[in-house]
């Protein structure tokens, strides 16, 4: 450490090598974002999707012991002028093939088409969720005006982990047909139930 | 680096507004950072008391519920980025070239620029206030969507966030090419001040920690205005993605602010102490895995979010393995006051203060570990409660205890012991009549960042509401005596305290304007 061997050289060089540490850093923000998924693929831990079972499909068991309380949100995230009201809360048997339905309706004088992502949560219930049909799984187009019961066909596994007593699945619906960034100004209405 | 004679011939410098603006003078540049976050300290410190004006009493009285939430989100980023962090660039700026025996920064002209570019990011927050749509006011934590969803106060914030990054950024990197290759004959690693390694420390989690934040917040830009949709699920993206790359950084963040009052106190105790701080070595290392541990345990502040139950398990456990560290300082501190000759003078008492504090701030910080207890405190005013012990207990009153303790060293005057004192105590009551209460509030499940509250937390919110402003307002008394101490006072003496040790107390006090010009020799 002798400061008189061409400090100004060393100093450069430190703050070179910092420089650069500090633009690596700023990658390795960037490349957080695919990393946490790979990460908990690999230990396992990250969040299964929803199972989804061919339509028609049954369980092979039906475990009669156990009640579950299946209960529905549902969210319009900004831009989208539609209204949707879910289905009351339901108890099933774990195995048991259930349908529902989401009553949603375009507010507008104009057709309209959104798209509805779904979470559930405990999280640690997803992966135990089954559904075989969904309004979920492609482009819902509303005419002008229109009401429709949008309907969802699931069952809950018969290996749901035992302290699962209620599941909630939620749909947080978007609009497809237009820019999301149109959204925005109108904060109360952006709750998203992403987890 | 001519060796030029004595110290004192070499006192010359510019005169005025120039002196200031194109100083590449550590001193100088010091007492700029200083007065800076000073003035960002008593602006945020307005802005919490809009804040407990508001909650004195139920209902809405003072502000609109938008404009509160403006006030939370400013305060915030105000109180971190423009007075806590500052502070401690400014003392480390002052202190960093004294106590390692060299003739000033490494990088002079970075030194002058990192400065200057907070006064402009400064005034681009505060101008955020009177946009359409107002300032940021999803919170300090920018979580989308709402974020995403404000007017355009959010992306002067962003930029403004951007600007003070870019100079931690380049002050750190100042740091520690300046600890690394400055040091004076003889100073080696392991001899270096307890206030040098944990800036050296700092430094490195500084410049690994805050490009992850710019990371974030330009996702967030992109996500607002060029149709990226990171944390967007409508295009794929996800929200709690944000939440997990923005506490990369916020954790380390957390200790960015405290390690370099850890290193102070380190300073402090020793001093009145007057024995030799116990257990260096361990406080090094102590320091360094702090550091270190605060990398892995960042989701522990979104256990509620939804994470696997393995994720939290680690988390949590990873989080409680910081109180080994942590507690191997505070008994390390407590053994060095430990029949040692006290005397309480008034950096002192913020010494002790600090620890004292710091360690209940601690405390509720390992309840919050706990992840079953955490999802009944999460977002309540018990976590407002918590880092305000940690920031303010620890951080602030470490950053207080330093002026006052190198306050004669700079000025060459006594500050006025009395002033000081009153200071302490009002500052230290103040401080606990206005968070203590907030545990209780918090537990009893007052939701943090509401203008308005059920009327059962009425009591304790007026209690609260008055020691804030008895906090706030004693902070004139700060003012007044490093004013009157700057003007004149009592003459002090090189070495100021009968038991301070280290190379800047060989000085004269105060130090002419270029000091170690030829190096002093450490044995």
């Amino acid at each position: 450490m002798n400061r008189s061997s061409a400090p100004g050289r060393n100093n450069r060089r430190t703050a070179l090598w910092l420089g650069l540490l500090v633009g690596g850093m700023f990658g390795f923000g960037y490349a957080l974002v695919p990393l946490y998924n790979v990460f908990c693929q690999i230990a396992g831990i990250g969040d299964a999707a929803i199972q989804v079972a061919e339509p028609g499909s049954e369980s092979k068991t039906i475990d009669q012991e156990r009640l579950i309380t299946v209960e529905f949100t549902g969210n319009v995230v900004g831009g989208l002028p539609w209204e949707t009201e879910p289905a009351r809360k339901v108890q099933v048997h774990p195995g048991e093939n259930v349908r529902i339905a989401f009553r949603t309706t375009n507010l507008s004088d104009v057709a309209v088409v959104g798209q509805a992502v779904p979470s559930i949560t405990p999280t640690r219930a997803t992966k135990h969720f089954i559904k075989t049909e969904c309004f979920c799984f492609s482009n819902q187009t509303l005419a002008a005006n229109e009401t429709r019961e949008m309907p969802v066909l699931f069952r809950v596994d018969t290996d749901l982990p035992r302290e699962v007593k209620t599941i909630t699945l939620s749909y947080a619906f978007y609009r497809v047909d237009a820019d999301p960034q149109t959204a925005g100004t109108t904060p109360a209405d952006a709750g998203t139930s992403s987890g | 680096m001519t060796a030029t004679t004595a110290d004192h011939h070499d006192d010359h410098h510019p005169t005025g507004i120039k002196r200031w603006l194109f100083s590449t003078n550590h001193k100088d540049i010091g007492t700029l950072y200083l007065w800076f976050s000073f003035v960002m300290f008593i602006v945020g410190g307005l802005m919490a008391l809009v804040i407990r004006s508001e909650l004195f009493m139920p209902g809405l009285q003072v502000v609109d519920p938008h404009f509160f939430n403006q006030m939370t989100t400013v305060h915030a980023l105000v109180m971190l980025f423009g007075a806590a962090m500052p502070v401690f660039v400014g003392l480390a700026n002052w202190q960093l070239p004294l106590m390692i025996g060299a003739p000033d920064m490494a990088l002079p002209r970075l030194n002058n620029w990192s400065f200057w570019l907070l006064p402009p990011a400064a005034t681009l927050l505060l101008i955020s206030l009177f946009m359409p749509g107002g300032a940021p006011a999803a919170g300090w934590t920018i979580y989308p969507p709402l974020s995403v969803q404000g007017g355009m106060g959010v992306d002067f914030g962003i930029l403004a966030l951007h600007m003070m990054g870019i100079s931690s950024i380049m002050g750190s990197i100042n740091i520690i090419a300046t600890v690394m290759n400055m040091r004076a004959p003889g100073m080696t690693l392991l001899k270096m001040p307890m206030f040098v390694w944990t800036w050296l420390i700092t430094g490195f989690l500084l410049v690994t920690a805050i490009p992850v934040l710019a990371g974030a917040i330009t996702m967030l830009l992109t996500d607002r205005h060029f149709g990226t949709h990171f944390f967007d699920p409508a295009g794929g993206g996800d929200p709690v993605m944000f939440q997990h790359i923005f506490w990369f950084f916020g954790h380390p963040e957390v200790y960015i602010l405290i390690l370099p009052a850890f290193g102070v106190v380190s300073q402090i105790i020793p001093t009145f102490a007057r024995k030799p701080l116990f257990g260096y070595t361990s406080m090094v290392f102590a320091t360094a895995t702090i550091a270190f541990l605060s990398y892995i345990v960042w989701a522990h502040h979104m256990f509620t979010v939804g994470m696997p139950l393995t994720g939290e398990l680690y988390f949590m456990y990873a989080t409680m393995l910081i109180a080994i560290p942590t507690g191997v300082k505070i008994f390390n501190w407590v053994a060095t006051m430990w029949r040692g000759s006290m005397t309480y003078e008034t950096p002192m008492l913020y010494a002790i203060g600090m620890v004292f504090l710091f360690t209940i701030g601690g405390f509720s910080g390992l309840m919050l570990a706990v992840v079953p207890a955490d999802f009944q405190y999460h977002d309540t005013y018990f976590v407002v409660a918590h880092f305000h012990y940690v920031i303010f207990g620890g951080t602030i009153l470490g950053a207080l205890g330093a002026v006052y303790f190198w306050l004669p060293k700079w000025t060459g005057h006594m500050y006025n012991e009395t002033l000081g004192k009153w200071h302490f105590w009002l500052t230290v009551i103040g401080m606990n009549l206005t968070f203590f209460p907030q545990h209780f509030l918090g537990l009893a499940g007052m939701p943090r960042r509401i203008p308005d509250y059920a009327l059962q937390f009425t009591e304790f919110n007026m209690m609260s509401t008055v020691g804030a402003f008895l906090l706030g307002f004693s902070q004139i008394l700060f003012l007044t005596n490093v004013l009157r101490t700057i003007k004149g006072g009592e003459k002090a003496s090189d070495r100021v305290w009968e038991g301070s040790e280290g190379l800047e107390w060989t000085l004269p006090s105060p130090p002419p304007y270029h000091t170690f010009v030829t190096p002093p020799q450490v044995k």
